[in-house]
């Protein structure tokens, strides 16, 4: 069953042929250093801190405690939602997957996953709407909808404490190298690389903002400067803005590729979703 | 619930701050940006104004100061008491008149790589070589001409 592709999909795909020879080559050259154990990648990068470390007292105590956590509404939404018989199946997530807090245990910690109809990474909204289009007959939710935020939200917090965890599969090497390189790759007007300021400049302040190291640690989470919960995605998106770089559609197999790499450089971190963040 | 807008009030910008005032100029003004203007760099220096004119120092000040437009405090620190949020990925830039002629200053700005090729320092003024620029901003430099030389103007008075 073909997932379902957001229109503007095929936008990025005509922007990216300019630059697929240069990243084709960075591809090969990279995906020879990204064949590491997530151990191996965990023992490489000891000095790694979340988003999490960066913060004050107060935001931190108001992502521990579910009471105060913003985000919780949107859990709690999510776990309505996941009991309702919805679609032309008329069947609810939890007719097939019983109770979240033990089928969903740790899944989120292992997305983007390899998706063999897909034949590439898919990420946790993605699954989730595939959920929805093959088995409930109930067609895609928007991305950054209340709903799927609510479901992701629902989903993720049952991973929450354990370890980051993805695949070390050679089906993921392309795409982990594919990320890596989109990490790497100046970019926008201010030609800016994210790892120009997550790797070499974490720590520092940005004009005032403490620039965080860009672990995806706590996503769906909450944002004051959105005043809501978002995705990794919406997150990249800002800082693609900030470079005034075009940013990806959502959905984009570039995205997915970068929100891969991103995780993967995480893997062994505990997640902390739904995590709260300025 | 917290109090998410008691701390929001006292929040310093975020990244995506800085675009939003230059795309919604970006749509409504300037339809064709005019070519950029030649220039001749001389050692470690342009020595001629871009526009063959000096700047305006006080409009100088502005664009530095500005998040929006100039975007020097993101990075850099300099003497703005009246902003106290400002970068630490880059010297401070008091005293940066006494340090540089104005020449070494305009090719500092235009093109900061060709002093120093790894730089995050952006080009104020190039428009070509860039990837996966947004729309809003393809073929044009980050200030014009004219803004360039009201920053050297501003930047030459910084004395300690
Ligand atoms: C100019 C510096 C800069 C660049 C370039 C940049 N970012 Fe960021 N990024 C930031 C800052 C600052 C924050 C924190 C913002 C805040 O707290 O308001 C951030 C936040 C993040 C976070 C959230 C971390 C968390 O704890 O939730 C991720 C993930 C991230 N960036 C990824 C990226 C990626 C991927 C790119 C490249 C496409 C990128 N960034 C480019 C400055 C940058
Ligand atoms: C008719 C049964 C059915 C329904 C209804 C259903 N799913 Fe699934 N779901 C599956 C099956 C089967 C798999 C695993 C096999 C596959 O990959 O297709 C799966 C896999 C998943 C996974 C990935 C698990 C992993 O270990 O990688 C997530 C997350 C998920 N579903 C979430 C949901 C959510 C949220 C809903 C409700 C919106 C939902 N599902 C509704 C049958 C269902
Ligand atoms: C993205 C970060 C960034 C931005 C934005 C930025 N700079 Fe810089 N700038 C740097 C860094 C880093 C250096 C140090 C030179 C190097 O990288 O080797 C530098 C160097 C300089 C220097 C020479 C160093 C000295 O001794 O004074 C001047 C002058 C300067 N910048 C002015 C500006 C002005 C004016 C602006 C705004 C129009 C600006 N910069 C915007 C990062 C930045």
């Amino acid at each position: 069953m073909p997932m379902p592709r957001p229109s503007a999909s095929t936008t990025y795909e005509k922007s990216r042929t300019s630059t697929r020879h240069p990243l084709a080559l960075t591809i090969i050259l990279s995906t020879a250093l990204l064949a590491l154990s997530p151990a191996q990648a965990a023992n490489l990068t000891d000095n790694r801190r979340s988003g999490y470390a960066f913060m004050g007292p107060p935001l931190r105590a108001m992502q521990d405690d579910d009471m105060t956590n913003p985000a919780s509404l949107w859990q709690r939404d999510g776990e309505t939602l996941w009991a309702e018989p919805i679609g032309e199946a008329g069947r609810s997530c939890a007719d097939c997957h019983g109770d979240a807090a033990s089928s969903m245990r740790g899944v989120a910690a292992r997305y983007p996953a390899f998706d063999r109809t897909m034949n590439r990474p898919i990420d946790l909204e993605q699954r989730i709407n595939h959920c929805r289009t093959a088995y409930q007959k109930a067609g895609p939710l928007a991305f950054e909808s209340h709903d799927l935020l609510a479901l992701s939200t629902h989903v993720a917090r049952q991973s929450r404490g354990l370890p980051i965890a993805i695949e070390n599969s050679k089906a993921l090497h392309p795409f982990l190298a594919m990320g890596r390189s989109l990490f790497h790759e100046r970019q926008g007007q201010l030609n800016l690389s994210c790892a120009q300021c997550h790797d070499d400049n974490a720590g520092r302040s940005l004009g005032g903002a403490t620039i965080p190291q860009a672990h995806p640690t706590g996503y769906p989470l909450y944002r004051l400067e959105w005043q809501g919960v978002g995705s990794l995605q919406r997150r990249l998106r800002n800082c693609m803005s900030g470079m005034r770089a075009a940013p990806y559609a959502f959905g984009a197999e570039a995205f997915v590729d970068l929100e891969l790499y991103l995780m993967w450089r995480a893997n062994g971190m505990p997640m902390e979703s739904p995590a709260v963040r300025p | 619930m917290p109090k998410a807008g008691s701390r929001r009030s006292r929040r310093r910008f975020s990244v995506e701050a800085f675009v939003l005032l230059p795309m919604a100029l970006a749509g409504t003004v300037a339809l064709a940006e005019p070519p950029l203007q030649p220039y001749a760099v001389v050692g470690d220096s342009i020595p001629r104004p871009l526009t063959g004119q000096p700047g305006d120092p006080d409009a100088g000040r502005r664009i530095v100061a500005d998040r929006q437009e100039g975007l020097c405090l993101l990075c850099h620190s300099g003497p703005f008491p009246e902003q106290p949020l400002q970068g630490d990925l880059a010297p401070a830039l008091d005293g940066a008149g006494e340090r540089w002629s104005s020449g070494q200053l305009r090719l500092r700005i235009v093109d900061a790589r060709r002093v120093s090729p790894g730089t995050i320092m952006p080009s104020y003024y190039r428009t070509q070589g860039l990837v996966q620029v947004a729309p809003a901003f393809v073929g044009r430099p980050i200030l014009t001409a004219e803004q360039i030389e009201d920053v050297v103007a501003y930047l030459a008075t910084l004395r300690r």
